[in-house]
């Protein structure tokens, strides 16, 4: 069996985040950059797919070519190949980018054959827009179910399991099937050295699409105001104890 | 033209869909479907009835929110920014092939409307310009004020939307599993979590021991499931569990963004914390200076002492 | 908590040096101490909070090793130190070689046991080895781990609990203030302190801390990889943090250590990724700390090719992951050593800056000691602040410098050494004639300074076998026997040597002869026109330097020191200049130029140049005076260092050209050759004894052991004088000899030389240990071919200081016999001391 996923390079923030100064992204010069961790979960659970029922893991990304990195991290976590199409670093919005990675799915599907599971993260980190997956699923006329914290294949349908207050949702999609997926899906393993190494090796299709026009345009990012807080310092060390618990009274749950 | 809100249940979300698009442009028309849900202070309900709407359908919904953008042509078509509601917009923006901007917190309408959305789960927030004849959006939950529900029940209208048969794939089949024991950490009065400062899995022994005495649920950092600590449902944070507590007690938690997305809802926070500078101070109302190996054990004993734990 | 409003000394950085200062400078009696950090306790963000916290004793270099024995002795104290054995293993011969000689500097500075050790033998202590890429390593069971956070709490805490040290975290520093050249106060984002005394100690920070006060401390931040790899079933039942030695593979530049559960493999090995302190961000801004940058896997790659062949079982188990991976931040200096004392640009402003884990407590005792009691028992010359030229504080020359260095951390670097990097910086005016008689360059304080002559390739056939031939590559890489041919015609003919390393500073003024008989150990107070050899002294009666001093009239004094120490003995000069202002120094070093002219033919050719009295009576050992040589005015002293009849010519730098084109010519008809420094530093000097600074005359030698001590002492008061005076009274406990090696072949046969810092031993191997516990070793080593030997001196304890005392040197893991020459000062060539008289 096939199973693709896509993923997406994030920047790691610390506790403050910082503009660059066109207000067009985050400053980045002292953040290493990551899978987004939901998209992390999908490339784990992928793995241990194929790991079980044999076939091809393939990891594709569009994003700058530094992006790179996180297909060769993904390919650390087990996946085969990967697909990576280059951007010039400016940010592609939502339909660009599904419309993108559609063709780019059409193109190795027709090279090689279908994917039985494309995976998307729900949302990335960054941007948040909760519709790559669903929008390319609509293109290539898939079922696809999101927001999945479990994941199986059974014959020719996959079973998903969504977490909603009080249990969990079950879907049964046909294959081919696309699936959004959440943290908590699984615990990514850490690859190992030879895994890393392995993947340095491995095969990477690189493209450069042309980005059209955004519909959803990003004018400027902004870091909204704090709540301008100052915390009332309640003590020093255990002696702090009794206010605690006088604040915990106040509010009423001691 | 009327500004459509999809309606997935009744209550305080539903309230703060309505007052956005209220402001978006008049007159409301809402949208449910499945159970019939009493929706207030809108000119028309749509209700898609059938089969298909007898467990939660998110394909079929979007289905019937296009047919009622088909008959109605809405300016802008809006629905709470949760999983449910931004998944049947996503659904419905890539059947119509508008842009759709999840998890906004304003919007200026007319032609190239204008959004301010979030990102990082809140952290950030980005201005952006739609595209678009219809404005397809979400609203980011807690963001705006809702808008009271009180007044008559507006007229519904049932129809039965035209579906197709893949739109009758993606449907609930059944419900598993419960919410096993214990104090559901969204829905805790109390939440007392630490991050990679326990030391260990047992270092949570004291926070366990605190989070009983106050009846509440223990919750951790992003570190301290990635290191099999925890699991991931004791996770808070952008990419883990949104909780809303009376108090966050968050113990050697620095307050990185992705942690903090996810206990912006706390009504208030209690950082225990070696660091006066943690950015975590910057968000909390209370804080003790010192080590949690010290401070959460002193904190547990005068709760003891107090008899009220 | 509060900011005391004014403090004794601030120590600025909570890290393993500023928490060591602070409470060594109370522990020595200081109060009113404070200490701040701008990160949080108990670690601040710094380098100390990511270190690898393992400490291998072994250095080549004695000073680093002392301050790494003191770190550890105090570790140990405090409970923070896990011995684990160390081995350090070689894939390849050379390797292996390098080894023996680290055997050998191990023997030297007191390290023992330590051993060489089989591949079977590794395996056995390091069971995840694959011994078959390795040829052998060296055993340290003394290496170990500390825990470096633990330790500068305990530290701070003792200074807090002595009522002396008041700590400050999450206090930045914003600025120092500096009045009349002197650090007042610090600011910082919680008010402002008034000093007497600043010492920084912010690691990668610390230049941007200095700029504040307008002084220097050229380092670099510099990446340092290292991921953590694990849990392995190795070290299941791992109890501690360690318990494998740990291994570093020195052919790759990179380590593996047991990390509880885990291994940390880290590397020198990558491209050198430097930073400016600036581009550090702060904690809030960082993703890790503000000294844990993101982790870049391009760089790493064959180092885990690498780690993997190494260590297979572990490294290559799949089940393995890699669970953390830094590119840490961590000091860098040009010259690899830390940068330490008071900065020359202010005064009281000191810095404890470019230090490492294994060093940091003993800095601290040291630098403490230095600030209380004016010295310290280690002898910190090489990492003395002072020490910097102003061009080597050039961020461009500091980049170039740390980018060679980074990668020799675990190399082979042989005692002579030249860097590749930013040279060209200072040139004689002879510079491009010694080009074109094929000078082969050797830097001295920047200054390219020929070591020896290409063109004088034929000087090899006429001196033939006296010459002496080296066949091992190691001992004739950065050598030529051009050196010793040189040599000898020198001292059959004549010899012309470029001096302009030399550093010149002028003492003026009434106060001048003061200042100078207030740090000079001799007799300054001179006859104008005469030229003095001192050594300085520190507080103790150890040796600050030695130089010479020309008296050029009632209040004006020439100072001519060594380039490398210029700078240091500039501060030390100007620190003991008096407080009324009635003496100026200048530093006149790029201003004059030096030629150096000896040889029993040095008067003729001089003669021929100039109408004045060169005669010996005209012109008598020890005296000065300018000369006319053609056009040129000239400063001539003679004196030699080199041991023949001749002078050092001074010349404004912009005549240079004139006087060597002059000197050359003349010099031709009596045979005059070009010689390098090798001649002037080395083979000329060593069979004459002379002593240098920084091999024979350190801090921890008194001027009697030197054997130094001739003549009566002057009646005016000196640094050390009181020291001095009693060390005259008292037998020595070590005597500096000269040895000659006796038989040069090894057991392949082949004819070895040692040259210098190899330990002596017994005829039967064993070391050789003073009263005061220091041990015997080679100071410097060098041909002496006008007598045909290789010269060895080192200090000796008195029962083994024995004309024809019967000894051996250790050099690359064989002894080689040798024979006591001399004990004391007498040179084993000219011993009469006729030719330099003559």
């Amino acid at each position: 069996m096939r199973i693709l996923t896509c993923v997406k390079r994030v920047p790691m923030t610390g506790g403050k985040i910082v503009l660059s100064g066109d207000e067009q992204a985050i400053e980045t010069k002292h953040l290493g950059f990551t899978i987004s961790p939901h998209e992390e979960c999908g490339v784990e659970e992928a793995v241990r797919l194929i790991e079980a029922n044999g076939g091809e893991s393939v990891v594709l990304t569009l994003g700058p070519p530094e992006a790179e990195e996180q297909l060769r991290d993904a390919m650390a976590l087990g996946a085969d190949r990967a697909i990576h199409l280059v951007t010039d670093g400016n940010e592609w919005d939502p339909q660009a980018t599904a419309a993108a990675i559609v063709e780019a799915i059409r193109a190795d599907e027709a090279a090689n054959s279908p994917f039985d599971l494309v995976c998307f993260g729900n949302e990335s980190a960054d941007s948040g827009g909760y519709q790559i997956g669903i929008r390319v699923a609509y293109a290539l006329g898939r079922p696809v179910a999101t927001g999945l914290k479990g994941v199986s294949l059974d014959g020719s349908s996959v079973r998903c399991e969504q977490e909603v207050p009080g249990g969990r949702d079950v879907y049964v999609l046909p294959l081919p099937a696309v699936v959004t997926v959440l943290e908590g899906l699984n615990l990514p393993r850490y690859p190992s050295v030879p895994a890393k190494l392995r993947a340095q090796r491995k095969p990477l299709d690189s493209s450069s699409p042309a980005r059209p026009e955004p519909r959803l345009e990003k004018l400027r990012l902004v870091v909204p105001e704090s709540q301008g807080k100052e915390a009332e310092i309640l003590g020093h060390g255990p002696d702090a104890a009794p206010a605690v618990v006088e604040v915990l009274q106040r509010i009423g749950v001691a | 033209m009327p500004t459509l809100v999809y309606i997935e249940e009744p209550g305080d979300l539903a309230q703060q869909s309505l007052a956005f698009a209220r402001g978006l442009g008049e007159p409301l028309h809402a949208l449910t479907a499945g159970q019939r849900v009493e929706v207030t202070g809108v000119e028309h309900v749509h209700h898609a009835e059938g089969d298909a709407f007898a467990s939660f359908a998110p394909a079929a919904i979007a289905r019937a929110v296009v047919e009622v953008m088909g008959t109605h042509s809405p300016s802008a078509v809006v629905a709470s920014g949760t999983p449910r509601g931004n998944e049947v917009l996503a659904r419905v923006a890539a059947i119509t092939d508008l842009p759709l901007a999840a998890n906004c917190i304003a919007s200026t309408p007319g032609d190239g409307a204008s959004v301010t959305r979030t990102r990082w789960g809140g952290s950030l927030l980005e201005e952006a310009r739609v595209h678009a004849d219809t404005l397809l959006l979400t609203v980011q939950p807690h963001a705006v004020a809702a808008e009271d529900a009180a007044g008559a029940a507006a007229p519904v209208e049932s129809f039965t939307p035209a579906l197709r048969d893949e739109d009758l794939v993606v449907t609930v089949r059944e419900r598993v599993g419960s919410s096993a024991g214990g104090v559901s950490l969204a829905e805790a009065r109390v939440v007392v979590s630490c991050g990679r400062g326990a030391g260990s899995p047992e270092g949570f022994g004291i926070i366990e021991e605190l989070a009983g005495l106050l009846g509440g649920a223990v919750g951790c950092s992003r570190a301290v499931t990635m290191a099999g600590w925890r699991p991931h449902t004791d996770q808070v944070g952008q990419t883990g569990t949104k909780i809303a507590p009376d108090i966050y007690i968050a113990c050697g938690i620095s307050g990185a963004t992705q942690h903090m997305a996810g206990c912006k809802g706390a009504k208030a926070i209690l950082a225990v914390n070696i660091d006066p500078e943690a950015p975590i101070l910057a968000s909390a109302d209370y804080a003790v200076i010192g080590d949690l190996h010290e401070v959460v054990p002193a904190i547990s004993a005068e709760l003891r002492k107090a008899g009220t734990g | 908590m509060t900011l005391p409003p004014q403090a004794r000394a601030v120590v600025i950085g909570c890290g393993i040096v500023g928490n060591s200062v602070a409470y060594h400078l109370t522990d020595q009696g200081w109060s009113d101490v404070v200490l701040l950090d701008k990160g949080p306790l108990p670690n601040p963000g710094g380098s100390t909070g990511h270190a690898s916290n393992f400490i291998f004793p072994v250095d080549h270099s004695k000073e680093m090793t002392q301050l790494t024995l003191e770190s550890v002795r105090q570790y140990e104290e405090m409970g923070v130190f896990t011995e684990s054995g160390g081995i350090e293993v070689a894939r390849t011969e050379e390797r292996m070689e390098e080894l023996r000689r680290r055997m050998a500097s191990a023997k030297s500075w007191g390290i023992e046991p330590v051993s060489l050790v089989t591949p079977a033998e590794v395996k056995e202590l390091v069971p995840f080895i694959d011994e078959t890429v390795i040829v052998g390593g060296f055993y340290t069971p003394s290496v170990g781990v500390v825990d470096s956070l633990r330790a500068g709490t305990i530290m701070r805490e003792r200074g807090q609990e002595s009522g002396r040290l008041t700590v400050q975290a999450n206090t930045e520093v914003v600025g120092i203030d500096v009045e009349g050249g002197r650090v007042r106060r610090v600011r910082t984002t919680e008010g402002d302190i008034e000093a007497e005394v600043v010492v920084i100690a912010c690691g990668v920070w610390s230049p941007k801390l200095a700029r504040m006060a307008g002084a220097s401390i050229p380092l670099t931040p510099a990446v340092h990889q290292m991921i953590d790899i694990g849990p392995t079933h190795w070290f299941a039942d791992a109890k501690g943090d360690i318990e494998f030695p740990i291994v570093r593979d020195m052919d790759t530049n990179m380590y593996e250590r047991q990390h509880g559960s885990g291994l940390e493999i880290g590397s020198y090995a990558h491209r050198a990724i430097l930073y400016e302190p600036e581009d550090l961000p702060s904690v809030e801004e960082a993703s890790l700390s503000p000294t844990e940058f993101p982790f870049t896997q391009e760089d790493f790659t064959l180092q885990m090719e690498q780690a993997l062949e190494l260590m297979p079982s572990i490294v290559g188990d799949e089940t393995v992951g890699i669970k953390h991976a830094i590119n840490g931040i961590l000091s860098l200096t040009p010259d690899g050593m830390p940068i330490l004392g008071e900065l020359p640009e202010v005064e009281g402003l000191w810095s404890a800056a470019a230090v490492w884990i294994k060093e940091g407590p003993g800095v601290g005792k040291s630098l403490a000691e230095w600030m209380v009691h004016g010295e310290s028992h280690i002898d910190l010359h090489s990492s003395d602040a002072a020490r910097f030229w102003e061009h080597q504080k050039a961020s461009a020359h500091v980049k170039a410098r740390t980018g060679e260095g980074f990668n020799k951390t675990y190399g082979i670097v042989h005692p002579l050494e030249q860097w590749a990097s930013n040279r060209d910086v200072r040139l004689s005016p002879y510079h491009a004639r010694e080009q074109e008689l094929g000078a082969v360059f050797f830097e001295a304080a920047g200054w390219e300074r020929p070591q020896w002559y290409e063109s004088n390739a034929p000087l090899l056939e006429e001196y033939g076998e006296r010459v002496g031939r080296r066949e091992a590559e190691w001992d004739t890489r950065w050598w030529s026997p051009i050196i010793n041919a040189e040599h000898l015609a020198m001292r059959d003919r004549a010899g012309i040597f470029d001096l302009s390393a030399f550093a010149i500073f002028d003492v003026t003024g009434p106060g001048a002869l003061g200042a100078l008989q207030q740090v000079s150990m001799r007799q300054v107070d001179a006859a104008v026109g005469r030229v003095v050899y001192t050594p300085w002294l520190s507080p103790s009666g150890g040796f600050k330097s030695d130089l010479t001093i020309m008296r050029l009239g009632d209040e004006q004094f020439r100072v001519v020191t060594g380039g490398a120490h210029g700078m240091a003995d500039y501060k030390w000069l100007r620190d003991n200049l008096p407080a009324d202002g009635s003496a100026q120094l200048a530093d006149l070093t790029s201003a004059w130029s030096t030629l150096g002219l000896w040889g029993p033919r040095a008067r003729d050719i001089l003669a021929s140049l100039t109408s004045d009295d060169v005669s010996h009576e005209g012109f008598p050992f020890a005296a000065c005076r300018t000369i006319e040589i053609g056009p040129v005015r000239v400063l001539a002293s003679r004196i030699s260092y080199v041991g023949d009849l001749g002078w050092e010519l001074y010349v404004p730098i912009e005549q240079g050209a004139r006087l060597w084109d002059l000197v050359w010519e003349a010099g031709r008809a009596h045979g005059a050759a070009a010689c390098g420094i090798g001649v002037y530093g080395t083979t000329g000097r060593l069979e004459k004894c002379y002593r240098a600074f920084g091999t024979e005359l350190e801090s921890e030698y008194t001027v009697v052991e030197a054997d130094m001590a001739w003549g009566k002492v002057k009646d005016q008061d000196f640094v050390g004088k009181e020291a001095y005076l009693r060390h005259r009274e008292e037998p020595p406990a070590a005597i500096l000899c000269t040895l000659t090696v006796d038989d040069h072949t090894s057991q392949s046969g082949i004819a070895r030389f040692p040259m210098g810092r190899e330990p002596i031993l017994t005829r039967d191997g064993d070391p050789i240990v003073d009263s005061k516990g220091r041990r015997s070793y080679v100071t410097s080593a060098g041909a002496a071919p006008s007598v045909g030997k290789h010269v060895l001196m080192a200090y000796l304890p008195p029962d083994q200081a024995e004309v024809g005392a019967r000894l051996a040197v250790e050099y690359m893991g064989e002894r080689y016999p040798v024979t006591l020459d001399v004990v004391g000062s007498a040179p084993i060539f000219d011993p009469e001391n006729t030719r330099i008289r003559s």
